[in-house]
């Protein structure tokens, strides 16, 4: 057996179930190398000691029938875990120890996984490069002065650096594609309504969804398939039969129309982004799929579109945080007063930010310029998906506008910030599930992603296209442990 | 339309978050380089197209009204501020 810890989720569990490791031995592995880690500031919380209690427990009495079978797992930390610290990354949820489980974290724990930590993220799940974190901001083993993406940065800068065999994000704007994009692993954002809302810390509710990181395709069908249920608590879970995504994986893609948005060969695109892209038609029609031309006429209207629905979501949610029930508090002269310096203090400048930008889009005589507006773009966004679905099975695009960009970079200019997620947005504004999977280097050497967008409730199909693309990229990258501790 | 230092601190005001006069003129500069920016969104006409305001274009399920969850009184004030551990508690706020 080659290194523990090079196995993918897939592989370690046929060795568990094999019994040819242990829960133990797989669990002890990760919090070895999580401990010497720690330059990556991934963690915020670490529940090692548990972890390898439990991985005895099921050691003791095993049950090779769960999914995750004595699976260790870091997720990031803004899924609610009973008795376990929450903080979504921010000051003001800095001693908020929830008292019940998200729905998502359940279903992993109901088969067999075992939690390993929370992960950093940017506060509130708002930002593109896990900067934005009340705990200091997420570095990627890509590269020692490299952002990891975000928001689900910690994520992403843990799965890459194997500090967590797989591991789960949220996605409100393209939180788990571009972080998967940036760290060459597998992110998949599945359709609203697939997974359960219940128990995640809302940002904005109406493109808020979680979903599988790992390191290869079948890895992210195998989470996604434990992940996904109809959930009662959240009143936009969607019922419909969930397929066996892993056991129906196929690289069968032949005849499939894929189309290629004209829109998103944006102004500046980079040669090498041309390149890839270029090249991922070509292993599209080695695999006997049809590459067509399309044109998704909204689309450079999508993230102004986002940055008003999503703070104007976010404005509505974060109102809950007045230090009164849980959370931070700062004493004031009254009531009021106690509100402004608890929020004051609490939030973080890019939080802030979008909780003014979403009051203001709210507010008494803007509301129809700016909040309707957008409502009503959504619309034309979500049309031309519609449309363009009639003729074609699946969209290829590339994740992201460029690579991973360096620390402090464009932490200054919210704009060019936000334009990282071009790419990623319009997919959370129709709804659809999308999928990036590393598929080159630039010349730096860092990670491109490309993305699959698939129809509503049609995640089977795109992670069957991923599949079958995985096979032909063959995507290598050499890691260079430089952040680890002796 | 650009938003002023006036309108910077009403809306802080909505958002019941306190700013200083340092904060207020940065997020003056930000809130308006965003806002030119979205406003890109006039160059769309929009006047007949329904306003979309969930993926999800079912109607709510409707279930029983039944209590579900029974004694969790110490849970909820769990995480309670104040160390007040049978309330919450607030300033005074009649007088």
């Amino acid at each position: 057996m080659s290194n523990l810890i090079d196995l993918s989720l897939s592989e370690l569990i046929s060795n568990i179930k094999n019994k040819k490791i242990s829960s133990k031995e797989v669990t002890s592995e990760y919090v070895e190398r999580s401990k010497k880690s720690k330059k990556l500031n991934s963690y915020i919380e670490e529940t090692f000691d548990t972890a390898l209690k439990k991985a005895k427990e099921f050691d003791s009495k095993p049950d090779f029938n769960k999914k995750l079978p004595g699976i260790p797992m870091a997720i990031k930390d803004l899924f609610c875990t009973k008795n376990v610290k929450t903080t979504a990354s921010s000051k003001i949820l800095n001693n908020f120890i929830p008292t019940y489980e998200s729905t998502v974290t359940q279903n992993l724990w109901n088969d067999g996984a075992i939690l390993l930590g929370k992960l950093n993220c940017d506060e509130f799940a708002m930002g593109s490069s896990n900067e934005t974190s009340y705990f200091g901001n997420v570095i990627s083993p890509i590269d020692n002065d490299l952002v990891p993406g975000g928001s689900s940065g910690g994520s992403a800068s843990a799965l890459a650096a194997k500090l967590t065999p797989a591991t789960i994000g949220t996605d409100t704007g393209g939180s788990i594609r571009q972080p998967a994009s940036f760290t060459g692993t597998v992110g998949l954002k599945p359709t609203y309504g697939s997974c359960s809302r219940y128990g995640i810390v809302a940002f904005a509710s109406s493109l808020d969804q979680a979903g599988p990181m790992t390191r290869n395709v079948k890895d992210a069908a195998l989470l996604l398939e434990v992940m996904s249920s109809f959930d009662n608590k959240d009143s936009t879970s969607v019922e419909f039969k969930r397929p066996m995504y892993s056991k129906d994986l196929s690289k069968d893609i032949k005849g499939k129309k894929i189309g290629i948005p004209k829109e998103y060969r944006v102004d500046g695109m980079s040669e090498e982004i041309e390149k890839l892209w270029e090249d991922g038609k070509n292993y599209l029609k080695d695999c006997g799929a049809e590459i067509i031309d399309i044109s998704l006429p909204h689309t450079k209207f999508a993230l102004p579109t986002y940055y008003i629905v999503a703070p104007a979501e976010a404005s509505s949610n974060l109102a809950r945080y007045d230090g009164v029930k849980y959370g931070f508090r700062k004493e004031g002269d009254n009531l009021i007063d106690m509100y402004e310096k608890t929020r004051s203090a609490g939030f973080g400048d890019e939080v802030k930010r979008r909780i003014m930008i979403g009051t203001y889009v709210l507010s008494s005589g803007y509301y129809d310029a700016y909040y309707l507006k957008a409502q009503k773009v959504r619309r034309l966004i979500k049309n031309d998906f519609n449309n363009i679905f009639q003729k074609v099975d699946a969209i290829l695009t590339p994740s992201t506008p460029s690579s991973a960009f360096k620390v402090g970079d464009k932490s200054n200019n919210p704009v060019s910030m936000y334009l990282n997620d071009i790419f990623t947005v319009p997919v959370n504004l129709a709804g659809l599930p999308g999928i990036s999977i590393p598929a080159g280097l630039d010349k730096k050497g860092y990670p491109l992603g490309l993305q699959i967008i698939g129809k509503s409730f049609d995640e089977q199909n795109i992670l069957n296209i991923a599949y079958s693309m995985e096979d032909k990229i063959n995507f290598k990258f050499n890691l260079k442990e430089w952040w680890m501790n002796d | 339309m650009s938003i002023d230092l006036k309108t910077v601190k009403h809306i802080s005001k909505l958002s019941r978050i306190s700013i200083d006069e340092e904060k207020a003129k940065k997020l003056e500069t930000d809130l308006n380089s965003i806002f030119k920016w979205i406003e890109q969104l006039n160059e769309l006409k929009t006047d007949n197209i329904e306003p979309l305001n969930s993926i999800v274009e079912t109607k709510l399920r409707l279930r029983k009204d039944e209590i579900k969850s029974k004694n969790i009184r110490e849970e909820i004030l769990k995480n309670s501020p104040d160390e007040n551990k049978d309330f919450f508690v607030v300033p005074k706020v009649v007088e």
